[in-house]
């Protein structure tokens, strides 16, 4: 059964598409009084738009127009066009958690044989099983954004990850979003890492579409709970189909000494947002979020982070590197806020743009709040084209123009991808950026 | 015998000046040519405008390299089909790994001539024996191209891809410029070791001491935008004794 949500022309929402949605929504009482509330927040607001200061460069209104019905459950013939799609975007060496149109697979996912201290499930076993404790962390984004609220209204199904405290585990874990598009729909997933005490995990997330996808909405959420002394390294690629859109959120909280190191890379999707908030809730701690963009045609990407210093002596570094050709068009905003007690913060965000066409376009926005007096932050923005000199020094060495900009974008996005700590994550960015610079050679 | 290179009453503009007034040079494989002249006089115009520099406006005459019209070509193909600039300042490219640069532009090169890439044990075993020859160390080769090197260094590296791509044309652009005695000494040998009957080198400078080291066929004087005056190696000791006033009254 597929449902229309809201058309945002009018900003007039269908206020039944929630009561239809909702028999396949997983979880009651409690939770479904959640989600009801949420699905009002989002009526009230609709699609954001450009008149919003969080929003003004991405006007979903205008790039989405609409939210397209939820996906149906995937059927055997869905699955296993998911099953060929998940060959070619394999990652040698780690446990695989696939979600197909927005549904948990267990066929496709390697979910025996788990480590000791580790635990998953999908998020509608979860939902239906009532934890309390997981449920209220599951239901800790803000849905004052209206994507959020979303979100949490119409979360199909995901995966909650448990790490154990102790638990060190070497074998990264991947999580691949399928999109099968048979139908052009909307899909909705919410999952949950949470790290105990000195852990520790690497994290990767692929967001792919099977062959001749038609157009397809991924609404995903991410919360993330890393426990003191505990680190989590986490890549994110997104590499939806042309004509998809992709607007994920995450929380992100870390506890005492922990270290966070992430790194995104979008190629994929015609309209995307990743908005993230990251917050220190105990001292010592350090993230290192580091993103790039690779857009061209008419792609739109918008990463928007919030860096919340609230507690002293955290470092955060923001390294953000944008590429757009043809009339792409690419976001990033950063906020970094120290809070009155954060003292001996160390926070430096740095993003630069390169563009590759004069009709091309690039908005950094970074903005600074320092509420204590012993910190050291900065920030800095650049914006440019290739440079011309180094261009002929390449070319008179023999490398044709697209060789020699293939070089040199590749320098340029390099230190952000360089930033991933293990080798197979990093070839894996490298690869996808590769393929990149390949399709428009 | 076909010239290798030919240049026929070139004229070159930048923006709305004019530098080069029907500038005339013959160059034969073997030889090598110097050319002097002072600040201005459009020495290293000339060699920009045969690797293809973007910017200058040919406003007349042709360059013919090995009997083809290289001002047709793009400044790859002109790479390609042997013609390289050692450049009076070298670039830095941050991120881009020496050696990986060494190995995309010679298989380039390679695959514009139709001819099979190196392997890389071939590669590296070349590299590693021109590198020594030039006093290059490995970790240089692993760093970002030019970056962080000494002008001498940044110099040897030019002098080592002029090695592994084996052009049949090499034009050194003021290649002393910031060089210490003995930093030129290392250049210059291996500038001299290059030499070979099927190539010839163009050497760009303003001072006849670079071509004590690297003795030249022919040596030619220019002053604005022409060739003033062409002779034998001894031309080089005149001009160092009288200076370049002589010719640009002459000019």
């Amino acid at each position: 059964m597929n449902v229309v949500l809201a058309k945002t022309e009018t900003g007039r929402a269908l206020s039944d598409a929630f009561i239809v949605a909702r028999d396949r929504l997983p979880g009651t009482g409690q939770i479904l009084e959640q989600r009801r509330q949420a699905f009002d927040a989002y009526e009230r607001a609709g699609l954001p738009h450009r008149r919003l200061e969080d929003w003004k460069y991405t006007d979903l209104r205008a790039l989405m127009r609409e939210v397209l019905p939820l996906a149906p459950a995937p059927d055997a013939a869905a699955l296993k066009h998911a099953e060929k799609t998940l060959k070619q975007h394999k990652v040698r060496g780690t446990r695989r958690l696939v979600l197909v149109d927005g549904v948990f697979a267990p066929k496709l996912s390697e979910t025996a044989d788990l480590e000791k201290g580790l635990s998953i499930r999908s998020l509608r076993e979860v939902l239906e099983a009532g934890n309390a404790e997981l449920q209220s962390q599951l239901f800790a984004f803000d849905v004052s954004n209206p994507m959020v609220a979303l979100n949490t209204a119409m979360m199909t199904d995901g995966v909650v990850i448990e790490v154990a405290a102790g638990t060190v585990m070497s074998q990264p874990l991947h999580v691949v979003h399928i999109a099968t598009g048979s139908v052009p729909a909307a899909i909705f997933t919410r999952s949950l890492l949470r790290l105990g005490k000195d852990a520790g995990v690497t994290l990767v997330e692929s967001y792919v579409a099977a062959d001749g996808a038609k157009a397809y909405q991924a609404h995903d959420s991410l919360v993330i709970a890393i426990g003191d002394n505990s680190r989590l390294d986490h890549v994110r690629l997104v590499e939806d189909s042309a004509e998809a859109a992709n607007i994920s959120s995450a929380v992100v909280t870390l506890g005492a000494h922990a270290h966070f190191n992430t790194f995104g890379m979008t190629s994929g999707a015609s309209v995307s947002r990743y908005q993230a908030n990251i917050a220190f809730a105990g001292e010592g701690s350090r993230v290192e979020t580091n993103g790039v963009n690779l857009l061209n045609g008419k792609q739109h990407a918008d990463t928007t982070l919030f860096m919340d210093h609230a507690v002293p002596n955290c470092a955060s570094r923001e390294v953000f590197r944008a590429v757009a050709d043809d009339r792409a068009h690419s976001v990033f905003q950063g906020r970094i806020i120290v809070r009155p007690d954060a003292q001996k913060t160390d926070a430096k965000m740095m993003t630069r743009a390169l563009l590759l066409s004069d009709e091309a376009e690039a908005d950094n926005k970074p903005e600074l709040e320092i509420f204590a007096d012993d910190v050291t932050c900065g920030h800095g923005a650049t914006t440019g084209a290739l440079d011309e000199s180094l261009l002929f020094y390449l070319r008179a060495r023999g490398l044709s123009e697209k060789e020699a900009q293939s070089l040199l974008i590749q320098a340029f996005v390099g230190e952000a991808i360089e930033s991933i700590v293990n080798d197979d994550l990093r070839e894996l960015a490298v690869a996808s950026a590769i393929r990149w610079l390949e399709a428009r050679a | 015998m076909m010239s290798l290179l030919e240049v026929k009453d070139l004229q070159v503009r930048v923006e709305d000046r004019e530098i080069l007034h029907g500038l005339s040079l013959t160059v034969n494989p073997g030889e090598v040519h110097a050319i002097m002249g002072p600040n201005g006089s459009g020495k290293s115009t000339l060699s920009h405008v045969i690797a293809g520099k973007p910017g200058y406006e040919v406003t007349g005459g042709e360059i013919l390299f090995k009997g083809e019209d290289l001002l047709e070509m793009a400044p790859d193909e002109r790479a390609a089909k042997g013609v390289f600039l050692a450049f009076q300042y070298p670039v830095e490219i941050p991120g881009v790994a020496t050696m990986n640069f060494l190995r995309t532009a010679l298989n380039a090169q390679r695959k514009a001539r139709g001819e099979s890439e190196y392997s890389t044990p071939d590669f590296l075993k070349k590299v590693r024996e021109v590198a020594k020859s030039l006093n290059i160390p490995q970790d240089m080769l692993r760093r970002g191209v030019n970056v962080g090197f000494s002008g001498g260094e940044k110099k040897r590296n030019e002098i080592l891809q002029m090695a592994l791509f084996e052009p049949s044309l090499c034009i050194l652009d003021e290649m002393d410029s910031g060089l210490d005695i003995d930093a030129l000494r290392i250049a210059a040998d291996g500038v001299n070791a290059l030499r070979s009957p099927d190539r010839a080198m163009v050497v760009i400078t303003h001072y006849q001491r670079l071509l004590n080291y690297i003795v030249p066929d022919f040596v030619h004087v220019m002053s604005r935008g022409k060739v003033v005056k062409s002779g034998g190696k001894d031309l080089a000791l005149e001009l160092e004794a009288s200076g370049y006033a002589q010719f640009e009254d002459a000019a």
